[in-house]
C-alpha cells in the first residue's frame, strides 16, 4: 500500500493500466477513459485498492472487474475499506456459485448491501447470546424453558422462541439488552400466567383478531411490568426504557389496575374490552407476539402427561409409606401452602408432612405454574400397577433366547420384590461396524484449535512433577527432614532416614471405562456429538496416559442385552479402534443395569489403584418391551451402581437430557454426574469433565 | 510455622449462629458422649461459624487446623526443634489439643495427605488416645477433649474422597445454605445491611444457586452473601457490591459472568 502522502495517479496512468486490464471487455464504445476520470480525484490509497481487487476479479471475470471499478468511486463513498471488501468478497462468491448475472445484481445493490452490513456490525444473533440467556432463564427459575431461534418473539409456555436477529438499535450491545427484556418477558408470561385462561375465547368481540392480540399483548406488559417491578426492579426498569412510545390517554388511565401486582390476566383482557374497538395500542419492541393456539396446545399437552405422571409418582410415595391405608388411597394426600415462600409446599400424606423427591416438586411447581393451584383430582394417587404398562408380550420372543454360546447371565434387581430376578439378562458381545474411516481425521481438524488446547492441558495433568519430602533417596536433601532428624538425634534418638526430597511424576494408576450409549434416542446430531466427543476424550487420554476402554451398550429385551466393545483395555489405540469409533450407530434400546453390571465385572479384573465408570447417555435407562422403565429401570441400574460401587467402581454419569436432574441423583448420587444440555458442546465438554474428576 | 506460641484459647464473646435444624442438639450428644463429629456442607454455610458457636456454648477452647496437601503428621503431632544448645519438643495443634481438652477442628480433612488422615483414626474411636512416635507417648485424650472434621462432598474429583474407614468413626452432620428466612436474618445481622436489600440479596443467591450443574459448581454461599452485604452497608451501589463479592468470586467463565450479572441487575 502507498502511504497517504503518495500522490494519487494521473487520468492517463489509470486509463493505461484499466486498459490493460480490462481489455477483453472493451470496445470503441465501452473505453476505460471514463473510468479513469472518475478514479483520479480518488486519494492513491483507495486508487490502489480498487485496481488491487479489480486484477483479482479480472482472474475470473473481466467483465465484473469492469462493474467493480465502475461502481467503486460510489462504493467508496458509501464504505470504508473493510466494508468494500465484504461487498466485493460477497459478490465473487454470488460469482462462483451462481455465475456473471447474479454476481453484478450483488454487486449492484450498494444500498442493500450498506444496510446489511450497518446490521451485521450493530446488530445481536440470537446463536451469540443463546446460551446466556438459557443461563439468565434458568437463573430466574420456574419451568425449565428450551430457546429457539424463529420469525417473531412468543412463547409457546415450554420454549421461548427468539427472532434469529436483532437490529432494532443501532449498537449491538443494547440489541442484546433487548434480546434479554425479550426473553425475559417470555419468561413472565409463563411465571405469571398469560395462558392460563382461553385467550381465543377472551379476545372474541374486541374487534378483528390480530389487532386484539396485539393489544392484549401490550397491555399484558405493562401488567407483567406490575409483577416484575415488585420482584425484580432491576429488570422492570430496563424493560420499561423499551417503552419509546406511552400508552394513548384512554390506556394510561387503566395502568394504575394493572401494575398491582395482585392483577391476574383477566384485569389485563378486562382492559381490553373497556378499550373498545378501533384502538391500536403503541407495540413495544421488546412484547413479541401472543400465540394463543400454540400455547394453549402445549399447555393441554403438558398438563395431561403432569397429571398422569404426578398421580403415579404419588402412589408410589403412598406405597413406600410405611402406614397401610385405611380408607381410599384417592384422599390420602394433601397440601398446604407455606405463604412465606409463595410458589412452595408441603405434601402431606394422611395429615402428616412427607418429604417429596426432588422429580415431584418439579412437577408440582410446573403444575401450579399452569393452574394457580394444584386440583384435588391431582392429589388421588393413581392406581397399582400404573407402570406396568408395557406388557410382557416381548418377553415371549423367544427367537433370540439364549444365544450363542459367549452369551453371558446377569441378574436384574426387581424393586417391587426388593429381590433379583436370577440369571435374568442374557448379554452377548457383539462387533461394532467399521465406520468410515476420515471420521476421526475430519473431527481432529474440526475442533483443531480445541484440540491443541486439550493437549497442552492434559500435558500439564501429566507431566505435573511432584515433589515427594521425606524419601529414602532423592535429588536433594529434605531440610525439613534433616533439622527434624537432627533434633531427633540431640534428643538422644536415631538419627531419622527419610532425608531427601525427590521429584517425581504423580503416579495416576487409574483405569476408566467409558459406557456410551447406543441407543436409538440418539440418533442423528446426538450420535455424531458422542462420537466426536469419543475422539477428543482418546486424545486427551492418550497424552494423559490413563489407561482406557470404550464399550458402547444397546438392546430390546431381557434376551437380547448387547455390549459392543469398542477400545478394550489392552487394546492400543489403533486404526481399527478409531474406525469402530466412527461406526458408532444408534441401536435399540436402553438397558442400564446390565450394561453396567458386565462393565464392573470387567473393570473389576483391572489392576489399578482408581477405576472409573463413566457413562455417556441421553436419557433415562429404558426398554421399551418388557417394561424395563420408569421406575423399575431407574431403580434396576441404581442398583447395579451400587454393587459396583461396593467393588471399588467410582461410577460417574454425563448425560445431555435436561431432565436429568430427576433421577440422575438418586441412580448416581448427588454429585457423580455432570449435564451438558447444549449437544453440539459435548464433544469440548467430556474431556474438560474427565479433567476435573480426576484431579 | 511459630508453633509454640499458638495459645489455646477461650472464646470469650458468643460468636452469632442462627440454627438450622436440631445440629446443636447433636453435637452437644455427640460432645456429651464424646464422639467425633464430622460435619458435611458446602463452602460457606456456616460450619466453621457453628463450630466456634459450639465451643463457646460448651466452655472449650478451639483449635483449627486448616487442611492442606502437605500437611504431613508430625505438622498434627508436633516435632523436635533445635534452639541454641538444646532441643525442645513442641506439640503440634493436634496434641495441644488433646493435653488441654480442646476441640480440635480439622477444616476441609480431605485436602490433608491420605497417610496424615490414619493418625486420628485412634483419637477417633473408642480408645482416644494419640501415638506420639517420636516421644514413644500414648497421649490419651481427656474426656472434654473432642475430634471435629469439616468435609465438602460436592467436589467431584474421585481423589478428594473420604475413606469409609475414616469416615464411619464419626457421627456426620449435614450443613446447607439456611431457608430464605433465615438466611436474610443471617445477612442483616452479620453485615447490618436493611432487610429489603437484604431478602434481595436472599433472592439474588436462590437465582444462582438454579444454575449449579449447568455451568456453576457451587451457587452463591452465605458467605459470600454476606460479604455483599458488608459492601453494601458500607455505602458500595448494589450491583457493584454484587458483580465484586458474588459473580466474580463464583466464576470466571465470560458467559456464565454474563447471566449471573444480569441476574444481578435483574434483581437490584
Amino acid at each position: 500500500m502507498p502511504s497517504s502522502d503518495e500522490p494519487p495517479l494521473s487520468p492517463g496512468e489509470l486509463e493505461d493500466l484499466l486498459e490493460e486490464m480490462l481489455d477483453p471487455v472493451l470496445s470503441s464504445r465501452r473505453t476505460a477513459a471514463p473510468l479513469a476520470k472518475a478514479l483520479a480525484p480518488l486519494p492513491a490509497s483507495h486508487q490502489y485498492f480498487v485496481l488491487h481487487w479489480a486484477a483479482a476479479v479480472a482472474a475470473s471475470s473481466t467483465e465484473l472487474a469492469y462493474q467493480l471499478v465502475a461502481l467503486a468511486p460510489q462504493a467508496l463513498a458509501l464504505l470504508d475499506l473493510e466494508g468494500m471488501e465484504a461487498w466485493l468478497v460477497r459478490a465473487m462468491d454470488v460469482y462462483d456459485r451462481e455465475g456473471l448475472y447474479p454476481a453484478s445484481a450483488t454487486l449492484k445493490d450498494l444500498r442493500g448491501f450498506n444496510r446489511s452490513l450497518r446490521d451485521t456490525r450493530s446488530g445481536a444473533a440470537f446463536e451469540d447470546v443463546a446460551n446466556f440467556l438459557g443461563l439468565f432463564l434458568r437463573g430466574l427459575s420456574g419451568r425449565r424453558l428450551d430457546l429457539q431461534p424463529a420469525a417473531a418473539a412468543f412463547t409457546d409456555t415450554a420454549t421461548v422462541y427468539l427472532p434469529e436477529r436483532i437490529t432494532f438499535f443501532p449498537s449491538r450491545k443494547a440489541n442484546s439488552a433487548l434480546y434479554k427484556s425479550m426473553a425475559a418477558h417470555l419468561w413472565a408470561q409463563t411465571r405469571f400466567g398469560t395462558f392460563n385462561v382461553d385467550l381465543e375465547a377472551g379476545i372474541a368481540g374486541c374487534g378483528e383478531r390480530e389487532t386484539a392480540l396485539a393489544n392484549l399483548a401490550t397491555l399484558e406488559a405493562v401488567r407483567l411490568g406490575g409483577r416484575l417491578a415488585e420482584s425484580l426492579p432491576g429488570l422492570a426498569a430496563e424493560m420499561r426504557a423499551l417503552r419509546p412510545e406511552p400508552l394513548p390517554p384512554k390506556a394510561a388511565a387503566l395502568e394504575p389496575v394493572l401494575e398491582n401486582p395482585e392483577a391476574t390476566v383477566h384485569d389485563s383482557l378486562a382492559a381490553l374490552r373497556s378499550l373498545g374497538t378501533g384502538v391500536l395500542l403503541p407495540q413495544w419492541p421488546y412484547v413479541g407476539i401472543l400465540s394463543p393456539h400454540d400455547a394453549a396446545r402445549v399447555r393441554a399437552a403438558r398438563m395431561e402427561s403432569e397429571k398422569y405422571t404426578l398421580r403415579a409418582e404419588l402412589s408410589k410415595l403412598a406405597q413406600e409409606s410405611r402406614n397401610k391405608p385405611s380408607a381410599s388411597p384417592g384422599a390420602r394426600f394433601r397440601l398446604e401452602k407455606d405463604s412465606e415462600k409463595g410458589q412452595e409446599f408441603t405434601l402431606l400424606l394422611d395429615g402428616r408432612p412427607v418429604a417429596p423427591p426432588d422429580g415431584v416438586t418439579q412437577l408440582l411447581r410446573s403444575i401450579v405454574l399452569d393452574l394457580g393451584e394444584i386440583p384435588p383430582e391431582y392429589l388421588a394417587a393413581a392406581g397399582d400397577g400404573v407402570y406396568d404398562d408395557a406388557a410382557s408380550g416381548a418377553e415371549n420372543d423367544a427367537s433370540a433366547a439364549h444365544g450363542g454360546a459367549d452369551a453371558q447371565l446377569y441378574d436384574e434387581w426387581d424393586y417391587r420384590r426388593g429381590h433379583y430376578r436370577k440369571a435374568w439378562c442374557v448379554l452377548q458381545e457383539r462387533q461394532v461396524h467399521f465406520g468410515d474411516a476420515g471420521f476421526v481425521t475430519a473431527t481432529l481438524a474440526k475442533y483443531a484449535p480445541q484440540v491443541r488446547q486439550l493437549r497442552r492441558r492434559f500435558e500439564a495433568l501429566r507431566g505435573e512433577d511432584k515433589v515427594l519430602r521425606r524419601e529414602l533417596f532423592g535429588d536433594d536433601v529434605d531440610l525439613d527432614a534433616l533439622i527434624e532428624a537432627h533434633a531427633d538425634l540431640r534428643a538422644g534418638h536415631a538419627l531419622g532416614e527419610r532425608l531427601f526430597l525427590r521429584r517425581d511424576r504423580v503416579d495416576r494408576n487409574m483405569a476408566v471405562m467409558f459406557m456410551v450409549d447406543m441407543s436409538g434416542s440418539t440418533k442423528g446430531w446426538i450420535n455424531d456429538a458422542e462420537r466426536e466427543a469419543l475422539v477428543m476424550l482418546c486424545e486427551a487420554l492418550e497424552t494423559l496416559g490413563d489407561r482406557y476402554a470404550i464399550f458402547g451398550f444397546s438392546g430390546i429385551t431381557r434376551k437380547r442385552c448387547e455390549i459392543y466393545p469398542v477400545k478394550r483395555f489392552e487394546e492400543p489405540y489403533s486404526e481399527e479402534v478409531k474406525r469402530r469409533i466412527a461406526g458408532i450407530q444408534p441401536l435399540d434400546f436402553t438397558r442400564m443395569g446390565v450394561a453396567i453390571r458386565h462393565l464392573t465385572r470387567l473393570l473389576s479384573g483391572v489392576e489399578a489403584r482408581t477405576r472409573l465408570l463413566v457413562t455417556l447417555s441421553d436419557g433415562k435407562p429404558d426398554d421399551h418391551y418388557d417394561g424395563y422403565r420408569g421406575e423399575y429401570g431407574i431403580e434396576d441400574t441404581r442398583q447395579a451402581l451400587i454393587e459396583a460401587k461396593r467393588q471399588g467402581i467410582h461410577p460417574f454419569c454425563i448425560t445431555i437430557d435436561r431432565e436429568a436432574r430427576d433421577y440422575l441423583p438418586h441412580m448416581y448420587g448427588a454429585v457423580n454426574w455432570a449435564l451438558v444440555d447444549d449437544v453440539a458442546r459435548l464433544p469440548l465438554k467430556v474431556a474438560d469433565i474427565y479433567r476435573r474428576l480426576t484431579t | 510455622m511459630d508453633i509454640s506460641s499458638t495459645e489455646v484459647a477461650l472464646i470469650k464473646a458468643e460468636p452469632y449462629y442462627e440454627p438450622v435444624a436440631d445440629e446443636i442438639e447433636l453435637f452437644e450428644a455427640a460432645y456429651h458422649g464424646r464422639l467425633p463429629v464430622l460435619l458435611k456442607g458446602p463452602t460457606g454455610c456456616g460450619k466453621t461459624r457453628f463450630m466456634e458457636h459450639m465451643a463457646w456454648r460448651l466452655k472449650r477452647p478451639l483449635v483449627t487446623v486448616s487442611c492442606h496437601d502437605d500437611l504431613t503428621a508430625s505438622d498434627l503431632v508436633g516435632r523436635y526443634l533445635v534452639t541454641a544448645n538444646e532441643t525442645v519438643w513442641v506439640d503440634g495443634p493436634l496434641a495441644r489439643s488433646v493435653r488441654a481438652g480442646a476441640i480440635c477442628y480439622l477444616d476441609e480433612i480431605v485436602e490433608a495427605r491420605k497417610d496424615t488422615i490414619v493418625v486420628i483414626h485412634p483419637l477417633a474411636d473408642d480408645r482416644r488416645f494419640l501415638p506420639m512416635e517420636k516421644r514413644g507417648e500414648l497421649l490419651q485424650a481427656p474426656p472434654e477433649f473432642m475430634l471435629a472434621m469439616s468435609y465438602n462432598p460436592g467436589y467431584q474429583s474421585v481423589l478428594k474422597d473420604l475413606k469409609q474407614s475414616t469416615r464411619q468413626r464419626f457421627v456426620a452432620i449435614e450443613f446447607d445454605y439456611p431457608g430464605p428466612e433465615l438466611e436474610q436474618k443471617i445477612i442483616e445481622h452479620e453485615s447490618g445491611l436493611d432487610p429489603r436489600l437484604a431478602a434481595k440479596l436472599v433472592r439474588l443467591a436462590e437465582m444462582t444457586r438454579n444454575l449449579k450443574g449447568s455451568g456453576l459448581d457451587e451457587g452463591a454461599s452465605t458467605r459470600l452473601l454476606v460479604h455483599a452485604g458488608k459492601l453494601m452497608a458500607r455505602g458500595v451501589a448494589p450491583r457493584s457490591a454484587c458483580q465484586g463479592a458474588i459473580a466474580q468470586a463464583l466464576t470466571d467463565e465470560r458467559e456464565m459472568l454474563g447471566a449471573v450479572n444480569e441476574l444481578v441487575h435483574a434483581v437490584f
